[in-house]
């Protein structure tokens, strides 16, 4: 089951990362990987909210293994920077290079923020008590 | 097949391989050193080089195998939001140089795997894919 779910998940996450390659890469010109970069920021915030609120073991399973860890990238975005060093192209490894960990991990904590900060904004009013832990 | 649907049941087989390899590098308790994220993203670095190298720009393959390995199978292996969060836990749970040590291994590690796997992808390619 556990595996299962891992897989749905996992199926989705890489079915839209391609998705959204396509179309950045199809929308904005030029070899910055801006797709890549995206996906891992936006993928970052989303899991730093999910775990934030505690998500239950299935729901962590299907969205935060699953969809967000396979949305998500690690090794297109190293072959994306050897191809920069390939090219030459300093400025924009040095930019990918700290665009992505400095702002990945801060949109992490950000994500975590959000979920303490929705909690305590909600948690007054009952009919949420449900939703939130 | 559409290569979209291949990218999808590629990248469930790369989610089940990445969550397996946690059974086997199990990590004791939240907080602790994520080996298990740490391997996958350092043997999907190195796959996804060597693969590139050697059959990117080939016939012997498929196009549509080929985003199946790549952007699917090897896609979705490694993680990048886990790594994030992971390091946020790991500075909350064991102080800064155990996230910063986790950081320069991840990004200094995978980028030379990368290198790595590119190069032996290339001379394993010019030598007319004999080992």
């Amino acid at each position: 089951m556990d595996y299962l779910l891992v897989a749905i998940g996992g199926c989705f996450g890489a079915i839209a990362r391609f998705q959204v390659t396509n179309t950045l890469t199809k929308n904005f010109k030029g070899t910055f990987p801006h797709a890549t970069l995206f996906i891992n920021l936006l993928g970052s915030y989303v899991l730093g909210l999910l775990v934030g609120f505690q998500i239950s073991s299935t729901v962590n399973l299907l969205i935060g293994i699953g969809f967000l860890g396979a949305f998500t990238t690690f090794s297109t975005m190293k072959l994306e920077l050897l191809n920069l060093l390939n090219e030459g192209n300093w400025v924009y490894f040095t930019n990918y290079f700290i665009l992505t960990y400095l702002f990945g991990i801060a949109l992490a904590y950000a994500g975590f923020m959000s979920a303490s900060l929705i909690h305590d904004l909600f948690s007054h009013f009952s009919f949420v008590h449900f939703m939130l832990k | 097949m559409p290569v979209m649907i291949l990218v999808g049941i590629a990248g469930a087989i790369g989610a089940v391989l990445r969550y397996g390899l946690s059974f086997l590098l199990i990590t004791s308790r939240v907080g602790s050193f994520p080996q298990a994220t740490l391997a996958a993203n350092l043997i999907g670095c190195f796959l996804l080089a060597f693969f590139t190298a050697r059959f990117m720009g080939k016939r012997e393959l498929s196009e549509k195998i080929k985003t199946a390995v790549t952007t699917g199978l090897l896609g979705s292996f490694t993680t990048f939001s886990t790594f994030s969060v992971e390091t946020i836990l790991l500075f909350q749970n064991k102080g800064i140089a155990a996230a910063f040590a986790y950081i320069a291994i991840s990004s200094a590690g995978g980028l030379l795997l990368t290198i790595l796997g590119f190069f032996l992808g290339k001379r394993l390619d010019a030598e007319g894919g004999r080992p």
